[in-house]
């Protein structure tokens, strides 16, 4: 017969294994299970209470799913409307140039309504992060196609499969971005494995340290599933990127401070 | 002690009054007739006078989004552009007034629609003080009329924009921006360095965290956030009303009129009153709040008003509405940048408003 341990000695301090950082708030996340933004709130909470820069630190939230941040984030927050965070954090970080700012934003947020905000910001070299969240579709408004829909993919509003000879290819928007010189740091990671997860927090918390060092814009892409609006369970939207999304997006730094 | 005046265009006096104020920021988008504005601060250099930040954006829309950015950081910050570039900047104008953001926006208006004219024109009325962005709001209006006052209203509308969380227009148009008047400054201001309670500055431990914000999906937050800001539109409309009123004595005829405009009625008032035609000048400086009251006030004493603006007649509207059709009041404009004379303007009140309604 297994040994039996009681309610009480589970939540024990001794028997303590995990604990959410206090840079999470108590709000119940409105992510759908198996949604890549959960994670990626939790590595951002993390590391800013690991750096200690909670009240160093100023985000922008974007729109789309993730226009929430600020209810689940426990740092100050300003919302942006649609594409415009760079533009926002740009003043941010101009303005109190000794704070750490970053945008969180989506693919539809990111590389189509705010491309132009996108490539201007890292082409300044702002001194911010900024974490980009690319599952491939509209989620906040029910699965329409993105910029970064891949060739093939069904999404609500190209039911028959992305055609790129009529709305083009999936958008590698950071593989652009790695080539502008006021970038420092540009990598592509994910968050769909334990392994990937320690690796895109090591990622982040490298962005973080680098904005402080004045060397430009430090940009993480973070492949991610939207199982909703992929209308797939969990387990096999993940199986689904890796197996589909990876080839267009693989993930790995595309660019590191000192190695040109 | 001599007082220093300097000979200036509208333009750089809005920029030199913008450093004087204290300003943190400037973030803007070249655009004629007001480029002058960002080329006389960069060449400036107000990071070394005060600290002052000044960036060139990519677009009007990233210059506007600085704005809401270094606004919800607690700073004092300012835009200036021209008729389209303010069109590219309306939502951003609405999400600064739906966050109750402060700010300064500067449009020198140039003839519309579309890519129009350079020329200067005032047919921006419509969008500035009824909306233009989308949603329940107003902008605090200035109607500068000279170099000066291009200057002294840099300050006032900081001011009134913070004391309102509110962003704050002042409305102008090529021909103030570009003639050259003698300007004399206010001293500098230092730049503030505390930050308002409601700033996203980085949350310390003994507060919660500040939220930037103009989204509430329940209607009934919604309907009382929307209730609260009417309630200060409604304290703006009661406290900061400005208006000049010349001649209105003895006024038997009153032209209403701001900006340019004003200038060339306060000239035909002059021949109207060498003629023997005693005719005033009801001189809106606040757009919005508009001077309802006094208009009011005025239409029991005069016999027709005729409100001149360089559109096809906006501002008439509320002029009409003030009055509440106790007068005649008729509308005479020029567009596409024609600014038009004071003869002209003479002959249009005397056949249009003293002929046609000397009975009245």
């Amino acid at each position: 017969m297994p040994e039996t341990i009681t309610f009480e000695e589970v939540i024990a301090e001794e028997n303590l294994v995990y604990k959410k950082s206090d840079v999470l708030t108590d709000d119940i996340m409105h992510y759908c299970p198996g949604c890549g933004h959960g994670t990626v709130h939790r590595i951002i909470a993390e590391v800013i209470e690991e750096m200690d820069i909670q009240a160093e630190t100023i985000g922008i939230a974007p729109v789309g799913c993730a226009v929430f941040m600020y209810n689940y984030l426990d740092l100050d927050i300003q919302e942006a409307a649609h594409g415009r965070a760079p533009a926002l954090a740009t003043a941010v970080k101009r303005l109190l140039p000794e704070k750490y700012v970053f945008t969180y934003q989506g693919d539809g947020d990111l590389a189509a309504i705010g491309t132009a905000e996108t490539i201007h910001c890292c082409n300044r070299g702002e001194n911010i992060v900024m974490i980009f969240i690319n599952n491939g579709i509209y989620g906040m408004t029910g699965g329409q196609m993105a910029p970064t829909t891949i060739e093939g993919m069904p999404t609500t509003t190209c039911p028959f499969g992305r055609d790129v000879t009529q709305y083009g290819s999936p958008l590698k928007i950071t593989e652009m971005i790695a080539t502008l010189p006021g970038t420092c740091y540009v990598t592509r990671q994910a968050v769909h494995t334990a392994k990937h997860v320690r690796l895109t927090k090591k990622a982040i918390r490298k962005a973080f340290e680098y904005s402080q060092m004045k060397k430009g814009t430090s940009f993480i892409e973070v492949v991610s599933s939207c199982n909703a609006g992929w209308k797939m369970t969990p387990v096999v939207a993940n199986q689904w990127m890796a197996d589909n999304m990876f080839p267009i997006y693989p993930p790995g730094d595309l660019k590191v401070p000192g190695k040109q | 002690m001599m007082e220093e005046y300097k000979l200036m265009k509208g333009n750089e006096a809005l920029a030199e009054a913008a450093i004087r104020a204290g300003a943190d920021g400037y973030f803007g988008y070249p655009i004629t007739p007001q480029t002058e504005v960002i080329e006389y601060l960069m060449r400036e250099k107000p990071e070394e006078r005060t600290g002052m930040v000044v960036l060139q954006a990519e677009s009007e829309l990233a210059a506007i989004n600085m704005l809401y950015g270094g606004a919800g950081a607690g700073k004092k910050v300012m835009t200036s552009s021209s008729s389209p570039g303010i069109s590219l900047m309306q939502e951003g104008i609405s999400y600064m007034a739906g966050a109750e953001l402060p700010c300064v926006i500067v449009n020198v208006v140039r003839g519309g629609p579309g890519l129009g004219t350079i020329g200067p024109a005032q047919s921006d009325y419509f969008q500035t003080t009824k909306g233009g962005g989308h949603g329940d709001y107003r902008l605090i209006t200035l109607a500068p009329s000279s170099v000066q006052e291009m200057s002294d209203f840099v300050e006032m509308a900081f001011d009134l924009a913070f004391k309102y969380r509110n962003p704050a227009m002042i409305l102008t148009d090529g021909a103030i921006a570009q003639m050259m008047e003698k300007v004399k400054f206010r001293e500098q201001r230092k730049r503030s360095t505390e930050a308002p309670e409601w700033a996203t500055t980085g949350k310390p431990p003994d507060r919660e965290r500040n939220i930037i914000t103009s989204l509430f999906l329940d209607s009934v937050v919604q309907e009382n956030r929307n209730i609260k800001i009417q309630k200060k539109y409604r304290e703006v409309e009661d406290n900061e009303v400005l208006f000049e009123l010349i001649n209105g004595d003895d006024a038997e005829y009153l032209f209403v009129a701001y900006g340019t405009s004003a200038r060339v009625c306060q000239k035909s008032v002059e021949i109207a009153r060498e003629k023997g035609i005693r005719v005033g000048l009801l001189r809106p400086i606040t757009l919005w709040p508009f001077p309802t009251k006094i208009l009011n006030e005025l239409a029991d004493q005069v016999k027709g008003m005729l409100s001149v603006e360089m559109s096809a007649g906006q501002m008439v509207e509320d002029v009409k509405l003030a009055v509440e059709g106790k007068i005649p009041v008729m509308h005479y404009g020029r567009m596409g940048g024609i600014v038009p004379t004071p003869e002209e303007l003479f002959e249009v009140l005397e056949e249009r408003i003293i002929r046609d309604y000397s009975y009245a």
